[in-house]
């Protein structure tokens, strides 16, 4: 079985990390724009363990990365919800753009 | 020679009443605050009268002769090795004198006040600002340095202004406040720059080594200060003449007088503390304190002090001819005696008999703070009884006010100097000085003494006399018993005072003067005292026309007097028009135009520069999310090709 190039798992990575940026500019629903940041992460944590494997396999740094990433994006999760259902409440709506008191 | 250290208690405790009542006053002590401010101060008296017993009798002289004392002295404020502030405390006869006079008269007005004040609502603030002023007025005599005796210089101004503007929702009290801070502040300025001149070229602040050494022939000081010099006008008689002018604002000296009169807005036992005993004898008594570097060392700042002196005298004397609130009277009699004390020091000279005028000068202020606070203690009296100031309100009080009538009529004779009452003495002094130095300053006092009888016997008359007694029926009686117990004391003392052996007490140098005055010499001022008492008499006695009628012989003068001769004007011409005009409206279109102009140009630009960049401050987050992502982005396309 021939191994799949690192490229392609680049490729793959980076087109996650784009989608996430893509839907993070573009969507105005918190939620939707949490789900996004979720992408960019994950797409990190591909690159993370690629490298790993293919650059250094007798080492498990970029495993240990990983594993540090998902538990951040899980703590990360929870206080950005806790943030959506605050701004839920004073403004009865998760619609970014209906919360844009801090402006000059 | 160690001298009791309670003297340090005698200003302390008016202090610890000062703040115990200012500070509780309202809430606890409404009521007894004038009983703890009574009794604080009668300790302090008590303790004053030990000191002065101590001094004279026992521990005072060394060889015939009063020596200076420093009590105590601690460094206060150390600058560097050579110049530091010190508080300390000096005795010499003048400081035991005042303490004597000031706290006794600051106890009296504190017992009067007790039935005068009774009802107010800001009774315990009242006694909280007595024992304010008290305690600045002893720690100012007690100063062993003149920066010390700067210090409770200002204290005493401050609280003297607390204490005229008591009443502060009268405008003209409060406008008199301000006046009379303004005034005194402005001498005050001369005052300090005569300080810094002084103690610049002495080196040092402490009075007994700035006498000695300004004083001391070829003393590398004194040839110093002379050989410096402005305007043609040595350093020396630049800085006397300066401190002069703080004495002159204080003790209402022409042209500074003008807060005095106004002054009276107070109430009335304050005038008699204040404005009458202590405050305003501390221009002459810096000038004592001073008095040998004037006299050794400075003839000519001397002698501005007795021509300034003198016409105040004079001046004063005629205005208080013509007014007609019975305060204001006493106020400009008050000036009029200060300009006596002053041109005493003025002719007098350093030692031994020659020192006559200052032995003069402060026996004439010792006399005078009895019987001119019995003055306004009894005008106080008065004032409670008919609540008024005019004299037109008065007239035949004396049925009604028995006890009142004879203390102001004793204190009347005392200050006209009729023998044997106390002003007598002083002022036999005093004019023995000026005749044996200065014939036309002997005349103006000659002059002076007459009209003073005069515009005495005219206020007597016109409260106690010249109407029948029944115009009063209906008002409350004479006072309480703490009212009428300081005017029989004060009386008493305006009695007796010129018996107390002043001569061989305080003198310039300390030593004994064993003067006499001839009695062929005192037959030409009683008899002029006597014949202004006459002559108020004719006029006043009863109710006639005759005063209105000669006022309008007199014309313009009558009425130049009764305008206090346009000082007021004159002031707020040259204030108004002059220095507002010339420098306050082109200070101000600078202020405006130039240094508000730059500070709003600096602000419209910082204002055009953030229009410009504020719309960056969307408020949205996405907006923000893409400026970073476009900050990442960039300094990542800088660093792969920008990075060699």
């Amino acid at each position: 079985m021939s191994e799949i190039p690192l490229t392609h798992i680049l490729f793959l990575s980076s087109g996650l990390f784009f989608i996430g940026v893509y839907g993070l500019f573009t969507r105005r629903n918190m939620i939707t724009m949490l789900m996004s940041v979720e992408l960019m992460l994950n797409s990190v944590n591909i690159n993370f363990v690629s490298f790993n494997k293919y650059l250094y396999p007798e080492k498990l740094d970029g495993i240990f990365f990983t594993i540090f990433v998902i538990t951040i994006a899980a703590a990360e999760a929870a206080v950005a919800i806790a943030i959506i259902i605050n701004l839920y409440r004073s403004h009865h709506s998760i619609d970014v753009e209906d919360a844009s008191e801090m402006k000059y | 020679m160690s001298h009791p250290i309670y003297i340090v208690l005698i200003p302390l405790i008016p202090l610890a009443c000062f703040l115990v009542l200012g500070i509780f006053g309202r809430k606890y002590f409404s009521n007894s605050a004038g009983i703890i401010g009574t009794l604080g101060l009668l300790t302090s008296t008590l303790l004053s009268f030990s000191t002065a017993y101590e001094y004279f009798f026992v521990s005072g002289k060394v060889n015939g002769v009063f020596q200076k004392i420093e009590v105590v002295n601690f460094t206060w404020l150390q600058f560097s090795p050579g110049v530091s502030i010190d508080l300390g405390i000096l005795i010499d006869p003048i400081t035991v004198m005042m303490l004597v006079v000031v706290s006794f008269v600051s106890l009296m007005v504190h017992l009067f006040s007790l039935g005068y004040m009774k009802g107010e609502t800001r009774f315990a603030t009242y006694y909280a600002f007595l024992g304010l002023f008290t305690f600045s007025m002893l720690g100012l005599v007690l100063s062993s340095n003149i920066f010390q005796i700067y210090l409770f210089w200002e204290l005493v101004g401050v609280s003297s202004f607390l204490l005229i503007g008591f009443y502060f929702e009268k405008p003209s009290a409060v406008a008199a406040s301000k006046k009379a801070f303004i005034v005194t502040r402005f001498a005050d300025l001369g005052f300090l720059i005569g300080i810094l001149v002084l103690s610049f070229y002495a080196h040092t602040l402490n009075f007994g080594i700035l006498i000695e050494r300004l004083t001391t022939a070829g003393s590398p000081y004194l040839n110093a200060i002379n050989a410096a010099s402005f305007l043609g006008v040595s350093a020396l008689t630049w800085g006397l003449l300066l401190v002069f002018m703080g004495g002159a604002g204080k003790s209402a000296m022409f042209p500074l007088h003008i807060w005095l009169p106004d002054a009276m807005e107070g109430p009335t036992p304050v005038s008699a503390l204040i404005h009458a005993a202590t405050m305003v004898v501390a221009g002459v008594f810096l000038v004592a304190r001073l008095f040998p570097v004037f006299a050794l060392s400075d003839p000519a700042a001397l002698h501005v002090v007795m021509y300034t002196g003198a016409f105040s005298a004079f001046f004063a004397a005629v205005i208080a001819c013509t007014q007609t609130d019975i305060k204001r009277v006493l106020a400009y009699s008050t000036m009029s005696q200060i300009g006596y004390m002053m041109f005493a020091l003025g002719v007098s000279k350093y030692s031994g008999e020659d020192g006559l005028g200052y032995m003069g000068s402060m026996f004439h202020l010792f006399t005078h703070a009895f019987f001119k606070s019995l003055l306004f203690l009894g005008a106080g009296a008065v004032i409670h009884m008919v609540h008024s100031n005019e004299m037109k309100d008065m007239g035949g009080l004396r049925k009604l006010m028995p006890i009142t009538h004879i203390s102001f009529l004793i204190a009347c004779l005392a200050i006209a100097g009729i023998p044997p009452f106390s002003g007598f003495f002083s002022k036999e002094e005093i004019l023995m000085a000026s005749f044996e130095s200065n014939k036309l300053v002997y005349a103006i006092a000659l002059l002076t003494s007459g009209l003073t009888a005069f515009y005495m016997f005219r206020l007597y008359y016109s409260i106690f006399w010249s109407k029948p007694a029944d115009l009063h029926h209906g008002h409350h009686g004479e006072g309480t018993w703490t009212m009428k117990i300081p005017l029989i004391l004060l009386a008493v003392l305006a009695v007796v005072a010129g018996f107390v052996p002043i001569s061989s007490w305080i003198t310039a140098d300390g030593n004994a003067i064993h003067s006499s005055v001839p009695i062929s010499f005192s037959i030409l001022p009683v008899s002029l005292a006597v014949a202004g008492i006459l002559l108020a008499t004719r006029l006043f006695k009863t109710a006639n026309e005759l005063p209105e009628r000669i006022a309008i012989q007199m014309g313009g003068l009558y009425k130049a007097a009764s305008r206090k001769f346009y000082i007021d004007e004159v002031y707020l011409f040259i204030t108004k028009k002059i220095l507002f005009n010339l420098i306050g409206r082109p200070a101000a279109w600078f202020d405006k135009n130039i240094v508000d102009g730059f500070m709003n140009l600096l602000a419209k630009i910082t204002a055009g520069l953030s229009e410009l960049i504020k719309g960056f401050q969307s408020g949205k987050v996405q907006d923000y999310a893409l400026y970073f992502f476009g900050g990442i982005a960039g300094l990542i396309i800088a660093f792969i090709y920008l990075w060699k």
